[in-house]
């Protein structure tokens, strides 16, 4: 049994001589005896760090994550530099807690900080908070900032945001009584013009993927001016990677901007941690959720930075606090930081491009096959496009996973009767991995 | 110290009366207990309110009151010059509203004058 | 040793380069985004070359305290030691992408399946989900779920849940988020439930009650089993808040006091970093009752061993999150449940439970003392009336700690102790860590008596003295603006 408990038997009974008791279990005296567990956990004897070692190979032997792999929908595999796991390793950093106590905690708020400036700078707004859980809360917390900035209780949220992420939003909308209307897209898979003006009427605003699930990049500056002509607020979903080859959300005039961090040097790790961020106008300042740091002087005139803005928040506001967020995703933050600050402008436009010709490529290679095609051919894309096949595409990711290739996501996962396939490529898919997975896809096929 | 043109409620809210029109603050004694007051959430003009309700929220460092308005009626007036400067509550509070009430109903027999407002705060201590 | 440190755009200089990407090896094409969806400028972000950039980083930790540190006893908030084992564990599965096939993720679906039954052990829930992010997160589940209940049964007058006075700010600020009305119940003088203002409070709109046990004083709710029973035959459901869980492993559950739902706190209980903020996790768990209601998709053994996801939930709350929660944070608390065991595990909550005591039994003369009684697993002081009367207040107190090189403990928090002082020692804290300790929390009250000025001065040693928070709060500047 591990043990990180530095007391010796001895030392426990000095101890307990100091507080005036006899044994351990006088501490107990205040729960009732019919209340105390009597006998001990069922979760055995306790393990060696070798034997944690072992089972733990155990479990990841019982994975894959060595097959070329064509899949995104939410989750990326890209490139992470060598220094983000070296310098997150810093236990200055991921053994502290929320910085409560600002001259010792000058690091991370000031990480925060600096996060929050390098996210301004790239969706183009004016200010940020540390983080949220991951994407799909930012935007369930995008629509809580919708009705309360606008004061109406209508919200309205395309069919291109990720299924993952319009669930988590109806769950939240459920909870506080807002009513979600779903503006569909249409065939080029943009957003449904006509569909927004007719049910903008006593609408906060628009929650707007770009590039959306399917990966279609739409004409951003068009849906800001129409959502702004409607009386309305936008929220623009961006995937940040895609920031260096599109137009920022700021500069196509969107109120809020959030999306996932986790492309920004976040491993896929089954899921999570990942990193929600939300940026938005100095008008909607008061609204964000969350924690906030911001700059000023101590006694001295020296530059420090405290978490401000708290009374927002909930141990200070309660129950009329907007959000219930008190922990966040502060090293996940800090990991988007040092990814920013490493790729700098060139390494983020670079990235994008990357992105951008190994998905064309990918595409292209996919649409030469006979009995492929692809969906949205006249739309413009960043690394998704979705392909529809002749065959079943579960017959098709089956077989390719014989062939050792993780495929795109199967539009049909998510419980609708759709046989597309999303697929999905990196800087990371190699041209031989892009070139296998063709080939293997037109023996499939044929 | 406390004027008396005007009326005051057991929450250290004054109102001052013109007309039909009613201008509400924070006495002396709320900044102060209130310390060091960093924003005021202001209502919006045309927002309508229940005596009783809370219109404003103040806020300091650590703290938030919420601000109650002791007449019915619908807000015709904000002072907006708390946006930039809310450190006015702080620095004159008696001369610093913030927001002015077009009175739909208003009951008198709730509120103080201020040789009955300055006993209750002494009898609160 | 004030200092300021330089923010890493003050050491962007344009040209320089810090990335590496791989060549690109297809074709460049021009013309895939059209002109007016394109970027228009180069984006504002550091350009900084490798060793600046780790330099920057490192040096910028060390303005930061963690508990490899030094001691940390912020009550509330269990910050114990974080073994190094359970770090290098997640790398395991870093290219384990969510939505693999599962007969590709089997390893990382069982594990998850292990750590559900164990935390079910633990607390005497029957099932768990691991969705949430966080202990917030938690609570706002377990209410959705709550909530979910009462509507299937049409009970839609059950609209308000209580919480005591005591509560962490979240309870109240879930309970609005998932659409309740708060009633708020006066603690009794020693910080447990009232159990006639409960009664008082209890009625056909009741939906349940929050409560953290041991509460947020540090004391265990001896009445449970009555909090319970009147809850219960009023038609509301328990609520546990597990952020005090810390207390009672293998002592106590709350499933056997009567609570119905429970979020936990992965990063305070089970040893997992808090990461200067995050990321965490808050599993949720329910009795059998509530299953149905629990966030999809649900974590199920089949038959042959194999572990599915089910995502055909006509009843469930939905998604609270992407995915299925933090995993990387679950890999690390799962390795430290089964590397204590049962046994471990009861031993670290004897263990903390005997480390709040030491520390208040020493502390008791000096300070201030609500409630002088055994407590469990925190303690929580006050300056008392001699500091008070010389103008000390709890947060001269704390930045004076910081001085003597200790995290401060929680200050000013539970709101119904006035000037409170929580500490949460731990059980992997030495004896001598907590004497020293002791030591310097006496030579700190003696101080204030000496030289009361001093410490209102405090910290002196830090890189920065107090902020002025004022200021930041007046007039927010959020984020950098180059000259």
């Amino acid at each position: 049994m591990r043990s990180y408990v530095p007391n010796t038997e001895q030392e426990r009974a000095e101890m307990l001589k100091v507080i005036g008791l006899d044994s351990m279990d006088d501490l107990f005296s205040d729960i009732p005896e019919d209340l105390r567990l009597k006998r001990e956990l069922d979760l055995g004897e306790g393990m060696s760090e070798a034997d944690i070692r072992r089972i733990f190979a155990a479990y990841a032997a019982n994975t894959r994550t060595d097959m070329p792999l064509f899949r995104g929908a939410g989750a990326y595999r890209h490139y992470i530099p060598a220094v983000i796991p070296q310098l997150l390793a810093r236990s200055e950093y991921y053994t502290a807690y929320t910085p409560y106590q600002a001259e010792m905690s000058q690091g991370m708020l000031q990480g925060i900080f600096e996060y929050q400036t390098l996210m301004c700078n790239l969706t183009g707004l004016d200010v940020s908070n540390a983080s949220v859980y991951d994407g799909a809360t930012a935007a369930a917390e995008a629509m809580l900032m919708l009705r309360d900035s606008k004061r109406k209780r209508k919200v309205l949220v395309s069919e291109g945001l990720s299924p993952e992420v319009r669930w988590t939003i109806r769950t939240y909308a459920h909870g506080s009584g807002v009513e979600i209307v779903e503006i569909p897209l249409t065939d080029e898979c943009r957003t449904d013009m006509e569909a927004l003006e007719a049910n903008f009427a006593d609408a906060a605003g628009y929650i707007c993927a770009c590039p959306n699930f399917y990966g279609c990049i739409e004409d951003m500056q068009a849906v800001s001016d129409k959502v702004h002509e409607l009386g309305g607020l936008l929220v623009s979903y961006v995937n940040p990677i895609s920031l260096g080859a599109l137009k920022r959300p700021g500069d196509y005039g969107a109120d809020i901007a959030i999306g996932e961090a986790q492309p920004l040097g976040m491993p896929l790790s089954f899921g999570g941690p990942y990193c929600g961020f939300m940026c938005a106008t100095a008008k909607l300042m008061r609204h964000l959720p969350g924690r906030i740091a911001g700059q000023t002087t101590d006694a001295d005139g020296n530059r420090v930075f405290v978490l401000t803005l708290q009374a927002r928040e909930q141990h200070i506001r309660r129950e009329k606090a907007s959000s219930n967020i008190c922990s966040n995703q502060m090293l996940c933050a800090l990991t988007a930081s040092i990814y920013l600050s490493v790729m700098g402008p060139e390494g983020m436009a670079e990235v994008a491009d990357q992105n951008l010709q190994k998905a064309h490529y990918l595409a292209e290679g996919i649409a030469s096959l006979p009995g492929a095609k692809l969906r949205y051919p006249n739309t413009p894309f960043f690394n998704e496009f979705v392909v529809d096949f002749d065959k079943d595409s579960s017959v098709i990711n089956a077989a390719l996973k014989s062939k050792g290739y993780v495929g795109g996501m199967r539009l049909g996962y998510y419980g609708c009767d759709d046989n597309g396939v999303l697929f999905c490529a990196t800087e990371l898919n190699t041209r031989d991995e892009i070139d296998g997975l063709i080939l293997a896809l037109e023996e499939v096929l044929k | 110290m406390t004027p008396n043109d005007r009326r005051y409620t057991k929450d250290h809210e004054w109102v001052l009366v013109e007309g039909d029109t009613a201008k509400i603050g924070i006495t002396e004694y709320a900044q102060e207990a209130l310390g060091d007051i960093v924003y005021v959430e202001l209502p919006a003009v045309d927002d309508t309110f229940e005596a009783g309700e809370s219109f404003a929220v103040v806020e300091s460092v650590k703290a938030v009151s919420q601000i109650y308005t002791c007449v019915t009626g619908v807000v015709c007036e904000i002072n907006e010059e708390l946006d930039a400067q809310p450190e006015l509550l702080n620095s004159d509070a008696f001369n610093t509203f913030i927001a002015a009430l077009k009175i739909t109903s208003i009951d008198e027999s709730k509120l103080m004058n201020a040789e009955e407002y300055d006993a209750f705060v002494a009898s609160e201590h | 040793m004030r200092s300021e440190y330089k923010l890493i755009f003050e050491r962007s200089k344009e040209g320089r380069r810090g990335y590496d990407l791989p060549k690109l090896d297809v074709p460049s094409l021009d013309g895939l985004v059209p002109d007016e969806m394109k970027a228009q400028s180069k984006l504002d972000l550091p350009e900084i070359a490798e060793i600046d950039l780790v330099r920057h980083y490192t040096n910028l930790s060390r303005r930061n305290f963690g508990v490899d540190n030094g001691f940390y006893p912020l009550g509330s908030c269990t910050m114990k030691y974080n073994p190094k084992i359970n770090e290098e564990l997640p790398a395991l599965f870093s290219d384990l992408h969510p939505l693999m096939d599962t007969d590709l993720c089997q390893g990382a679906l069982d594990m998850m399946y292990h750590l559900d039954k164990a935390l079910c052990e633990i607390t005497g829930m029957d099932k768990f989900t691991l969705q949430p992010a966080a202990g917030a997160h938690g609570e706002y589940t377990g209410l959705m779920m709550i909530r979910a209940y009462h509507e299937l049964k049409q009970d839609s007058a059950r609209t308000t849940i209580i919480v005591p006075d005591a509560a962490h700010g979240t309870n109240p600020a879930s309970a609005n988020m998932a659409g309740f009305k708060i009633k708020e119940i006066k603690s009794a003088p020693d910080g447990s439930v009232d159990l006639e203002a409960l009664r008082a409070a209890v009625g056909p709109d009741t939906a349940g009650l929050m409560l953290t046990n041991p509460s947020t004083l540090g004391l265990f709710e001896s009445n449970i089993k009555e909090v319970a029973s009147i809850v219960h035959e009023a038609g509301g459901l328990l609520y546990y808040d597990g952020a005090n869980l810390n207390a009672i492993m293998g002592v106590a559950r709350p499933g056997d006091m009567g609570f119905d739902v429970m979020h936990l706190n992965l990063h305070k209980t089970f040893s997992t970093p808090h990461g200067g903020g995050g990321p965490g996790s808050g599993p949720v768990g329910v009795k059998a009752e509530l299953i149905p209601y629990l966030p999809s998709p649900v974590i199920m053994a089949c038959h042959g061993g194999r572990v599915t996801l089910d995502y055909n939930r006509p009843l469930s709350i939905g998604k609270v999150k992407s995915f299925y929660g933090n995993f990387g944070v679950m890999v690390k608390a799962y390795a430290y449940i089964i590397s204590l065991g049962g046994k471990g595990l009861r031993e670290a909550s004897r263990n903390a439970v005997l480390n709040a005591n030491y520390v208040f039994s020493r502390l008791k003369d000096t300070f201030g003392v609500p409630h002088d009684r055994i407590c469990m697993h925190e303690c929580v002081i006050t300056p008392g009336e001699e500091l008070s009367a010389l103008g000390i207040h709890t947060t001269d107190i704390a930045k004076s700690l910081i001085d003597r090189g200790y995290h401060p403990m929680t200050v000013y928090f539970p709101l119904i102790v006035h000037e409170a002082m929580m500490i949460e020692p731990t059980e992997t804290e030495s004896r001598e860590t907590l004497d020293e300790f002791v030591e310097a929390m006496k030579s700190i009250a003696a101080e204030a008596k000496a030289n009361p000025d001093a410490l209102h001065a405090a910290p002196v040693t830090t890189p920065v003295g107090r902020p002025d928070e004022v200021a930041a709060a007046r007039k927010p500047i959020v984020k950098y603006e180059r000259q």
